[in-house]
């Protein structure tokens, strides 16, 4: 009993006409919860002139995209985006609607769950298809979603389900989920939509927006060399960039080292910075906090260095050097040059 | 211009302070055992409101939901220069999600009719930042998040906010609610003749009953949310391959890297 209908919608969050990656990552995990629940995958695009998005959206995964365009939506603006956004909902029935658990899919997820008076659980790391059986009632839902995520700084991790509430909502962290091999040429539906807003106050105004266009790109490295505490100043990071700079990766930093000043906040790894998973990670006098170990703990090799061998980094290491890092660096710089 | 501000804080336990001894044996958090702080990103938002009534006069309410011994950051507020404070505290909250948490907090709020509402962009014990915008919605105000910095020109707010991918500056007419994050600035200190005139202060308690709210919408029985399960994050260790930190053990792991071609 209790079994849900509906598709799934992942929201197709853009920019200036660019897709952001967790677009297409929302679409990568929703593939499979549709496919599990035998229902359609649809892509939620909202903007003005937006609608040759849809094609790259068909071609991550989505069968249908539901597109509200409209001059008044040309710039993300929090109370346009949710009036428009709840119309389509409620016209469309979804049983599970995605957001990116970015700056905008954070303003606009909750008051959406509010206006629509449904659950909304933030900052999901993994979502599956199940049952569920409340505890007090015993009444067992079919194919709810579960949203698991990490909660209490990193400490626990609490799966979270909405049985009773339509449609079930989660916010998803970036880089977590993995998109799809992009299908070219792909083809989908395009159902268009009005967005109610004609005649709609809407008493915020968007007078600038300055981009900030970062030089760092911890995300699509293939090696990332990550600093913690241990590393001691911010001039002996230079040490890691010259390790970075040998194996042609990027520099990170845990969040201890960004908040002595080593690094700059772009560079931070774990659960208030970036989820990185690269081919190869050097981690260097990081202790292991769980809300770092979040962030990077699913990259394919784990290298470790620290001086205190019982530092949580080890646990989740394939790799360990229990030693000091200023010895420890040059030695890899040198063997890596030495054999390329 | 006098403002009335509204500004929603919360004590939470401090979740950077989480050892072995505060989780219990079923893995739950033991709360008791952690110190009980002002959620931080409220501080700022705190400071937000206290530099409107600075700048442009008003008033400054502080309001939090909780349990009786959540009046101690009440009265951490009324030290910093606050006006007024009041305490939601009902049985009948108890277990609240962010729904039902900013459903009984917008009927609070709305007592007061502010022009501003502030709170912290998020609080440490659940990240969510959703009870910011949903009380917001709720009340029918643009909701400014990740807010930075604030003016007031020809009766607007000029807000700066973190968009992720840069900066926006907004032009916003009032009632409007903002969510602060630390970038705002530190919360002024404590002021000793305040200090002395509050640190006995009991804020007055408001019911759910008090502040309007539905029988339904408070509690477990207006959260659509629920905990299916709580697991602690436990470091199993896989167990590394220990690498001698010497010229051959490191050529030799530089040697099995390339072999396996994680490296070029």
């Amino acid at each position: 009993m209790n079994a849900r209908s509906g598709d799934v919608w992942a929201f197709a969050e853009q920019e200036d006409g660019v897709l952001a990656d967790i677009s297409l990552e929302l679409l990568g995990k929703g593939r499979k919860l549709a496919d599990t629940l035998g229902v359609k995958l649809c892509a939620v695009l909202m903007g003005s002139g937006v609608e040759g998005l849809a094609q790259p959206l068909f071609e991550a995964g989505a069968d249908v995209v539901h597109v509200v365009d409209d001059p008044a939506l040309k710039t993300y603006r929090g109370l346009a985006y949710r009036i428009a956004l709840v119309k389509a909902i409620e016209k469309e029935s979804p049983q599970i609607v995605l957001f990116g658990a970015t700056h905008m899919g954070r303003d606009l997820a909750p008051a959406v769950a509010s206006a629509l008076r449904c659950g909304l659980t933030a900052d999901c790391t993994d979502l599956r298809i199940g049952d569920y059986e409340d505890k007090k009632t015993k009444e067992v839902f079919r194919n709810v979603l579960h949203q698991i995520r990490p909660a209490f700084g990193g400490n626990i991790i609490a799966t979270i389900v909405n049985a009773r509430n339509w449609p079930q909502m989660a916010t998803v962290r970036e880089g977590v989920m993995k998109a799809l091999e992009k299908s070219p040429g792909r083809k989908g539906e395009i159902v268009r939509h009005e967005a109610g807003l004609d005649g709609v106050d809407i008493p915020v105004e968007v007078v600038e927006i300055l981009r900030r266009h970062s030089s760092v790109n911890l995300k699509g490295a293939r090696v990332i060399v990550c600093g913690g505490a241990g590393v001691g100043s911010k001039e002996n990071f230079a040490l890691l960039h010259e390790l970075a700079a040998a194996l042609g990766g990027a520099v990170g930093g845990s969040r201890a080292a960004v908040d002595l000043g080593y690094c700059e906040h772009e560079r931070q790894i774990g659960q208030t910075g970036v989820t990185v998973r690269p081919a190869l990670m050097i981690s260097c006098g990081v202790s292991g906090a769980v809300q770092h170990l979040a962030g990077m703990q699913d990259s394919q090799k784990i290298i470790a260095i620290n001086t205190d061998k019982d530092a949580p980094i080890f646990k989740v290491a394939h790799y360990g050097i229990v030693g000091d890092l200023n010895v420890v660096i040059p030695k890899l710089v040198k063997a890596i040059r030495k054999g390329s | 211009m006098a403002y009335t501000c509204v500004v929603c804080v919360k004590q939470v336990p401090d979740t950077a302070k989480v050892t072995g001894k505060a989780m219990k044996e079923d893995g739950t958090i033991n709360r008791a055992a952690l110190p009980a702080i002002f959620n931080p990103e409220d501080m700022n938002a705190l400071e937000a409101a206290l530099s409107v009534k600075e700048r442009f006069g008003g008033k400054v309410i502080a309001v939090t939901m909780g349990l009786p011994a959540a009046a101690a950051v009440l009265r951490e507020a009324l030290f910093r220069g606050a006006d007024e404070a009041y305490l939601v505290t009902d049985r009948r909250a108890a277990g609240s999600d962010t729904l039902a948490t900013s459903y009984i907090l917008s009927k609070a709020v709305a007592k007061f009719s502010p022009d501003f509402v502030f709170c912290g962009r998020q609080a440490i014990d659940g990240d969510t930042a959703q009870t910011g915008p949903q009380i917001a919605e709720k009340l029918g105000f643009p909701a400014v998040t990740y807010l930075e910095k604030l003016d007031v020109e020809g009766g607007k707010v000029v807000a700066t906010r973190d968009i992720g991918t840069g900066v926006e500056t907004d032009r916003v007419a009032l009632p409007a609610l903002f969510t602060v994050t630390e970038k705002f600035g530190e919360l002024r200190p404590a002021d000793v003749r305040l200090v002395m005139k509050y640190k006995n202060f009991e804020p007055k308690a408001l019911s759910c009953d008090d502040i309007g709210c539905e029988e339904g919408r408070c509690g477990f029985a207006g959260s659509p949310t629920s905990v299916n399960k709580i697991e602690s994050v436990v470091l199993a260790g896989k167990g590394f391959k220990e690498i001698p930190a010497d010229d051959e053990g490191i050529a030799a792991l530089v040697k099995e890297l390339r072999d396996e071609r994680t490296i070029g």
